[in-house]
């Protein structure tokens, strides 16, 4: 017997995308297989490394536990949408680079995200914060100091680049 | 300042891509490939006695099904046993799948192939097993009783024994001579390498030119190739491996074949369509490797001094259900156990014992965590025993720079004399010294009491033998374009190599970083190469890079004398930002591009730049070949040695016995550094995993064998939030056997972490930890029983 299949219409980095699915299928899988997104990573599968961190509707989720039918008529920000809108690094991408936060580079998506919806929330964090705020990921390359001060320097390019031009 | 690229702490050229999330990691590879799924037996010991397939077979989507008897030829042989030793006497490997015998929860059983990971997984679901349950050994404990065994015909649960001596006399007769004798016995725990992307294979079989390619999470992929050819019985020339990117390895990567990088192309021939397996978190827990898991007794003898006269070392070590890496793990730690001191005469004996368990093979560190372990916890006992400062025993005790090259008169893992070449202990121990505040931490200490609060120092050090051969390789050439391209074989999994080693070649041909290509772990592209694992890659990929791009830099020159014609001598020419010069009068140049261009004489002009290279032009030597290009490789003597030092200190808390580290210092000389920031990189992460081993994760089998903690919640890899901000302090002492003077980096924080928080716990507390890692709770019952023994003392 073949599976069920649902339409779900996701707006995914700002573009709506459709898909049929079984309601089975994960948001994660559905990125990752039927979008061809493979910049979220799966680490777990059960909620605890933060590999594949997504913003849904601006929140972090874990997309390796909502169903994809979960997620019809929300918008969802993958790491491929936290570039800048000229395609450049966006401040989070940009501060990693510069502080060697990532190594493998097989976490990094999920920090990137959570980062990202982090500092719109708290744009001026402290060290102390900073490092609250990545608590729910895991990296098993980096120790984690430098995303710590990854974190830092983003609040920083994110004020730079937002400020009024003279 | 030298406008030399090496030394200097570049951002990584890799970054920009993995950022945006255009990595390409092995899942994100083969799409619409069919999936592959296995039955994995639940059960630690047990003779299949069935297996029933047809419920799978009305699944829609199944693909196949297959069992061991389904297997062809080679297919159906035990596994390689990849590293021989003559002490391994009983060595046993697994089957692709079970024939007829499980020995650990995870060995695969049955494969189900289908159109995708879920279809796959309903079928495997609806297979059913029988098992025929044996007793099972589960301990270090129960393998030594040898009342059960593992395999009926290795006695006494026994791979391999082995004793080394450092022939500086016979220790248990130095031990007895010697003024004091202490004897310790100790235990690591198992843990496992973990990385975040488990493993996972993609193979695609070209049936047109009877090509099979595979790609693979390894750390070896020229291996694998090997491997993959000699089980399918192809011409290694029709079988291509590619890592891509590589979610981590730290060891458990290293291992091959995998029964699933046999199994994946067996099926992906036999079907003739694409097959993926991608291992799922619980799968890598149960049927990948672990490590450290090891018990070991030590007997010392040394004088008032607390220096050493004699040293003996027994060894139990867990090597899990079957050996396929042989016996690696306890050679290092019962070779780089010494660490930076002379112990007198030295005897050390390993038994290395089957259990009903993951396989052991190595994890990051690969034996010294638990070597350092047993050296350091035998310094501190000693420094108590005669009331001494723990950091004067162990200064006593330091080979001293003068002395270097030192023999330690042992036979380490790569079969070559261990001797260390270089290296300047006694700063090294200055240095932590000084970091982490040794000589003010009594006041720090009495500071803290008068709060109430307990807080205690500890240090270790090691030495860690890294860039072992036998080789590597790479090729470098120059594009007409004037982008370099550097291939090695060798693989990354996060070290940063397309950044180091293009600093290194950079470098020789006078050219930027951006200007360079790396790439890795292709054997379209290379087809030479061991693999990335013993703080090896930037040793020996590092000077091979060299070699390779020297060769054409002279080339470069060769050509460029020709092209430039006056009678210049190629000796007189110079590689500077991007052109070929005259080293007196550098407005005499030519680009290098043109020289690649110039190296490939052409018949046929089909644009502006090759016209310039048509026959009537070129500048190359009949004798030489055509090309701006070279291969090179370098072939160590024999193992380099880094080293470090590690300072901690801890605050326990007098009710819960919580553990938490106030402050970690790290003092690391890994030679000449590439790329300090990559290195610093590679030290924190280091550090993160060992404070994980000393404190958070253990691997936990209850009675029947049952992994209990298969997962990210129970199996607790350090958060930001629990590992400390870290110190570091760099030295810099160059490798005497390599021409860049290089020594690895990759393991090097990891390996003193539990010998030195070990130092420090009991230190805060007053009571000997012989056993890592340690839990709060196990720190309150430690207490706890310490209490009932003075009071039976004083009673």
């Amino acid at each position: 017997m073949s599976e069920h299949l649902h339409q779900v219409t996701v707006s995914v980095n700002g573009v709506t995308r459709r898909g049929e699915i079984p309601a089975r299928r994960l948001l994660a899988d559905f990125l990752r297989m039927d979008l061809g997104l493979t910049g979220t990573h799966l680490g777990c599968e059960h909620g605890v490394c933060g590999a594949c961190t997504v913003l849904l509707d601006g929140v972090p989720v874990r997309s390796c536990l909502m169903f994809a039918v979960s997620a019809d008529g929300h918008a969802v920000t993958t790491v491929e949408g936290c570039c800048d809108p000229g395609g450049e690094l966006g401040p989070v991408q940009q501060a990693f680079q510069e502080c060697h936060g990532l190594q493998c580079g097989f976490c990094t998506p999920g920090f990137i995200t959570t980062i990202a919806a982090y500092l719109e929330e708290n744009p001026k964090p402290t060290e102390e914060e900073a490092r609250e705020a990545i608590g729910g990921n895991l990296c098993r390359c980096t120790g984690y100091q430098n995303i710590v001060a990854a974190v830092l320097r983003a609040a920083e390019i994110k004020r730079e680049r937002e400020a009024p031009h003279e | 300042m030298s406008d030399k690229l090496v030394g200097r702490p570049l951002v990584r050229k890799e970054d920009p891509r993995l950022l945006r999330g255009d990595g390409r990691y092995l899942d994100d590879l083969g799409r619409g490939a069919l999936a592959a799924a296995f039955v994995r037996s639940p059960v630690a010991h047990a003779r299949i006695a069935d297996i029933e397939v047809e419920d799978a077979l009305d699944v829609e989507g199944l693909v196949a099904v297959y069992t061991y008897e389904d297997l062809p030829g080679r297919v159906a042989e035990p596994l390689p046993l990849l590293i021989p030793h003559p002490d391994l006497t009983h060595p046993r490997t697994p089957y692709c799948l079970a024939n007829g015998e499980v020995n650990h929860v995870g060995e695969a059983v049955v494969m189900v192939v289908a159109t995708d990971r879920y279809v796959a997984e309903d079928a495997a679901e609806k297979i059913r097993v029988t098992y025929e349950d044996l007793p099972p050994v589960v301990t270090i404990d129960q393998a030594r009783a040898a009342e059960r065994l593992v395999h009926e015909d290795a006695p006494g649960n026994v791979a391999a024994r082995s004793v080394q001596t450092n022939g500086k006399g016979d220790a248990h007769e130095a031990i007895a001579a010697a003024p004091h004798r202490l004897a310790l016995d100790l235990q690591i725990e198992r843990s496992a390498s973990m990385p975040m992307e488990g493993k996972g294979v993609l193979a695609q079989w070209d049936p047109d030119d009877r090509t099979l390619r595979v790609h693979s999470s390894t750390q070896t992929s020229t291996s694998v190739r090997l491997a993959v050819a000699a089980k399918l019985e192809l011409p290694p020339d029709r079988v291509e491996v590619i890592t891509p990117d590589v979610g981590g390895g730290f060891g458990v990567k290293i291992v091959h074949p995998w029964p699933e990088e046999i199994l994946v192309p067996w099926a992906a021939m036999t079907l003739g369509r694409d097959v993926k397996w991608v291992e799922d978190r619980r799968e890598h827990f149960i049927s990948s490797a672990h490590e450290r898991g090891q018990q070991q007794h030590v007997e010392v003898g040394f004088d008032d001094s607390g220096r050493l006269h004699g040293l003996s070392v027994e060894i139990w070590h867990d090597n899990g259900a079957y050996v396929p890496y042989g016996i690696i793990v306890p050679i290092v730690t019962s070779t780089q156990l010494l660490g930076p001191y002379k112990v007198g005469a030295y005897r050390v004996e390993f038994t290395s014992l089957y259990t009903n368990t993951v396989i052991v093979t190595p994890y990051r560190g690969a034996g010294r965590p638990q070597g350092v372990f047993a050296m350091e916890r035998t310094m501190d006992a000693i420094a108590e025993y005669l009331g001494l400062d723990r950091l004067a025993v162990r200064e006593a005790n330091l080979i001293q720079p003068e002395e270097m090259p030192y023999d330690q008169g042992l036979t380490f893992q790569d079969g070559r004399p261990l001797i260390y070449d270089s290296g300047d202990y006694p700063t090294m121990l200055r240095m932590i010294r000084e970091l982490v505040g040794w000589d003010g931490f009594e006041a720090e200490r009495a500071a803290a009491a008068a709060e109430g609060r307990r807080i205690g120092i500890g240090v270790a050090a090691y030495v860690e033998g890294t860039g072992m051969g036998p080789y590597e390789g790479a090729h470098v050439k120059v594009e007409t374009t004037g982008e370099v391209v550097v291939s090695t074989g060798l693989t990354t999994q996060g070290q940063g190599h397309y950044t180091s080693l293009a600093q290194i070649a950079a470098d020789v041909l006078g050219v930027g970083v951006g200007d360079v290509t790396v790439i890795t772990g292709d054997t379209r592209r290379f087809k030479y190469a061991v693999g990335t694992f013993a703080s090896r890659a930037i040793v020996t990929s590092g000077n091979a890079v060299a070699v390779a791009a020297g060769k054409v830099a002279e080339k470069a020159k060769r050509i460029a004398a020709a092209a430039l014609g006056g009678g210049i001598f190629p000796e007189e020419l110079e590689l500077v930002g991007g052109t070929v010069r005259r080293r007196e009068d550098p407005e005499t140049s030519i680009d290098l591009r043109t020289v690649a261009v110039l190296s490939n004489p052409l018949r046929y002009a089909f644009d502006e730049a090759a016209k310039a290279a048509t026959q009537f032009a070129a500048a190359v030597g009949t004798g030489d070949e055509p090309g701006l290009e070279a291969t090179g490789f370098y072939m160590p003597e024999r193992s380099t040695f880094a080293a470090g030092a590690h300072g901690v200190v801890v605050e326990t808390d007098p009710e819960t016995a919580d553990i938490k580290i106030l402050r970690y210092c790290v003092v690391h000389d890994c030679g000449v550094v590439v790329n300090p920031r990559i290195v610093e990189g590679q030290v924190h992460g280091g550090v993160a995993q060992g404070v994980g081993g000393a404190l958070y994760e253990r691997i936990v089998y209850d009675d029947a064998g049952q992994l209990v903690n298969a997962s990210y919640m129970d199996f607790l890899i350090p958060f930001a939030t629990e590992v400390p901000h870290i110190q570091t302090a760099h030295m810099v002492t160059a490798s005497g056997v390599n021409p860049l003077g290089l020594k690895g980096a990759g393991e090097a924080g990891v390996i003193p972490t539990s010998a030195a928080v070990a130092s420090a716990v009991q230190d805060a507390e007053g009571l000997a930890v012989r056993r890592m890692p340690i839990s709060p709770s196990e720190l309150y019952e430690l207490r706890k029983l310490w209490k009932s023994r003075k009071e039976q003392v004083s009673a």
